[in-house]
């Protein structure tokens, strides 16, 4: 073979080597670590897995939220105005945590229908919501039907 | 008043900019050398009246002119006078500014810079800077003006700085890290002026190299600065999370490494010459993709600014025809660049090619994990998000491999090595890494992934230091006077490849030496946490200048000394009802006590994190190491010599 035909096969093969190490790298570890957002609609109507890494959130409902007194352990309850979900979590909530505001929970649902949460995500911003939230939001509000829509545009 | 002055210099400076990018392009193609030499002036105007325009708009924000919508926005009459400073940049538009403003400075720098090249390029050069400028300058002015008024309804005082951007990172973090960004648009522009001239060749990759190295200095600051405020700020003592925004700019710091080290091949043998070209423009689209993802709330971020349609259309818009215009007019182009040397499989080329190939790919994984979903929203497959550990498993071996690479590339020969040279000294230098590592690993019972990082940081140390000393060794003049004769660049590479190792040690012992407790303590309680003894010695109400506190106190003791009294800080900010977390840190050489408040639980009892965090200042120090091998680099005396001409 001519000799720089050689190099360039070479190259090639480590190239293509090295990508289809990569490749089957990234997809194994895709598979392992994407976790789909579940609005607690879809939640209640059984399309979260159970056991699996997912991700729910809404607005936190007032006045739900419960501490243990001698453990950090704490629930509450995130709803999108049409279901609510449980979410049990143990640890120090994040600044922005109120009643009343948009949060993003990871972690796993258990058989009671229980959020355990393994981390809780309230945004830097107050103005800022999270877009998961905002479209569950919209989208339990169209499911409600068109009772909703005089109300809104009395303004 | 002064807010339209501002306004009117920045629409002058959007005239000016688009001169800037025609009329020196009308010159070089008709061969006229006044339309040629008006780049210069053009520049050195168009960028004063940016600076006047950000100087109206810092003038706004320390008078407090709350008729200033965007001040009133971001800022308040309470602020501390630095804070309402760096306020400027705390929003969408003010950052827009200052990023405007860094890219004027770099036209600038070029412009005063380029009288060392050929009469044509220099031109070209500027020419091209001003179509970026051009870009920004009108997302600026159309869909996003600092200067927009609210009259006659001027509110009383303004609705404050986010509490979180109240802090010494906000002064130096973005202003570094838009220098780093922006900066490799000088590179771009210098690929795209070689494709339009089709002039590319040694002294082409000479000129471009030092502004490359400096911008990659800056950016390699800015992502320094940026993990070491997340981790005091955000109150809860992690140095990187793989947030999007975090992504956006490390992908372009990964390109721009790989840029980096195809420019030297370049500058030094003339090969990789059409690759260099489309790295240089893969660079800059990827900063730009990273002010998309940051600018179009597309992703969920800790960043995002409040979300606006609008503007993400504008960037991708301006993404587009930046990124499609310079690849289109590179498939044009390209093959008269091509290099017409070869180089053969053992030599130097070929480590760097290696290196080339393996930042490629790790930016394409950090790429895709980013993007993965809005992929997946796009195919209607539902709102996903990846976790840290695609990226942790992913990046973790590739990096790994890629340091491996690094200490072997300085040691081999341009063209050719001899490979029983190689593998002399490489084979010593793995036995003593890898039962170094052992030794460290067994003797503090870490794991593998631990025993395999530092093999490789003490392989790289060994390496590296070996080189330079048969470097100063041969010949005759003695070790301390051929030392000094040793370039810049040679010294810069060091640092900057021993960083990465002091950035590798650092990282593997926080993951693996550290210890994170988080507790429910009273007044009066004491916790253990690695070896320290954490008492809670009281709370207290204290009143800062716009905001009230809840301040703890906390000694630390370690063998029933003293080591530390912390005071970890809960702050309500008045204005925004927001509250913020103020961690309180014993800063060591190879140990951080971190304390910060989480919330109270009861009457006495507050939620506590505790951390003793391992080597933890070792990640940002290797950041520091290089940042200043850049620097080096970027200040190497050839560089300077063929400049000043």
């Amino acid at each position: 073979m001519h000799p720089v035909r050689k190099k360039r096969l070479l190259v090639i093969t480590v190239i293509v080597l090295i990508l289809s190490v990569v490749v089957g790298l990234v997809m194994y570890a895709l598979q392992q670590n994407i976790n789909l957002f579940f609005s607690p609609s879809q939640i209640a109507s059984g399309e979260a897995p159970r056991h699996a890494n997912i991700r729910a959130g809404g607005m936190v409902v007032q006045g739900s939220v419960k501490r243990n007194l001698d453990t950090l352990a704490v629930a509450f309850d995130v709803t999108d105005f049409q279901h609510k979900v449980t979410i049990e979590y143990r640890g120090i909530l994040p600044d922005l945590f109120r009643e009343g505001q948009g949060i993003v929970a990871q972690g796993k649902l258990n058989e009671n229908g229980v959020f355990e949460a393994t981390e809780v995500l309230a945004k830097h911003d107050e103005k800022y919501m999270p877009p998961e939230i905002s479209e569950a939001l919209k989208n339990a509000q169209n499911s409600m039907g068109e009772s909703k829509e005089p109300a809104q545009s009395t303004y | 008043m002064f807010p339209e002055i501002g306004q009117f210099s920045l629409i002058l400076s959007l005239f000016f900019a688009l001169s800037l990018a025609s009329v020196p392009l009308v010159g070089y193609w008709k061969g006229n050398r006044l339309l040629l030499e008006s780049a210069r002036p053009l520049t050195f105007i168009m960028s004063v009246l940016i600076l006047v325009s950000f100087i109206t708009l810092s003038l706004a924000f320390l008078t407090d002119d709350f008729s200033v919508l965007y001040v009133s926005q971001n800022s308040n009459s309470q602020l501390p006078v630095w804070y309402k400073f760096s306020a400027l940049w705390g929003g969408h538009e003010g950052s827009l500014l200052l990023w405007v403003l860094v890219l004027s400075g770099w036209c600038s720098a070029v412009a005063l810079k380029i009288r060392g090249l050929p009469e044509d390029i220099g031109p070209v050069v500027l020419s091209v800077l001003g179509m970026v400028c051009v870009g920004f300058l009108s997302f600026l002015l159309f869909t996003s003006s600092p200067f927009a008024r609210l009259l006659p309804d001027v509110p009383a005082d303004g609705g404050d700085l986010n509490p979180l951007l109240q802090d010494f990172g906000l002064i130096v973090h973005p202003p570094v890290l838009y220098m780093g960004y922006v900066g490799f648009s000088v590179a771009f522009a210098f690929a795209v002026a070689a494709l339009i001239t089709g002039n590319l060749n040694a002294s082409w990759a000479r000129w471009a190299r030092p502004w490359t190295a400096a911008s990659w200095a800056f950016l390699t600051l800015g992502i320094t600065l940026g993990s070491w405020w997340a981790y005091y700020e955000l109150g809860w003592g992690g140095w990187w999370f793989w947030d999007p925004v975090e992504n956006a700019s490390f992908m372009p710091w990964l390109a721009g490494t790989a840029l980096l080290h195809s420019l030297a091949v370049t500058e030094k043998r003339g090969v990789f010459k059409s690759w260099t070209v489309l790295l240089a423009i893969f660079t800059f689209s990827l900063s730009l993709l990273g002010a998309f993802l940051v600018r179009s709330g597309v992703l969920t971020s800790v960043h995002s600014f409040a979300a606006d349609p609008t503007r993400g259309m504008f960037i991708l818009v301006l993404l587009l025809v930046l990124v499609g215009g310079s690849l289109l007019l590179y498939a044009i182009r390209a093959s008269e660049v091509r290099s017409k040397v070869s180089f053969g499989a053992t030599g130097r080329e070929a480590w760097l090619l290696l290196n080339n190939i393996v930042l490629t790919v790790l930016t394409l994984t950090v790429l895709l994990g980013t993007l993965y979903p809005l992929i997946f929203d796009a195919l209607g497959l539902g709102k996903i998000s990846v976790g840290a550990p695609y990226f942790n498993s992913v990046f973790t071996p590739i990096a790994l491999l890629l340091m491996v690479f690094m200490a072997v590339g300085p040691l081999s020969k341009w063209h050719h090595t001899p490979i029983n040279v190689l593998f002399k000294v490489c084979s010593v230098a793995a036995a003593v890494a890898v039962l170094s590592a052992g030794w460290v690993v067994y003797y503090y019972e870490f794991g593998f992934i631990a025993w395999l990082s530092l093999a490789v940081a003490f392989w790289v140390v060994v390496l590296s230091f070996s080189d330079w000393f048969s470097k100063v060794s041969a010949g005759t003049k003695g070790i301390i006077p051929r030392a000094r004769q040793l370039p810049r660049n040679y010294y810069g590479m060091l640092l900057a490849h021993l960083g990465m190792v002091v950035s590798l040690v650092g990282i593997v012992l926080v993951s693996v030496n550290s210890q994170e407790s988080m507790l429910r303590l009273s007044p009066g309680d004491r916790a253990t946490v690695a070896g320290y003894e954490f008492q809670f010695d009281s709370i207290e109400q204290v009143k800062g200048p716009n905001y009230v506190a809840s301040k703890g106190q906390f000694t630390a003791y370690q063998a029933d000394k003293t080591v530390a009294v912390l005071h970890p800080e809960k702050r309500f900010f008045t204005t925004r009802q927001q509250v913020m977390t103020e961690a309180a840190l014993d800063a060591g050489f190879t140990r951080d006590l971190y304390v910060s408040l989480g919330e109270q639980l009861d009457d006495s009892a507050w939620g506590v994190r505790i951390y003793v965090k391992s080597f933890v200042r070792w990640i940002w120090l290797g950041g520091l190491l290089m940042m200043a091998g850049g620097l080096l680099a970027a200040l190497d005396k050839r560089y300077q010599r063929r400049a000043g001409v």
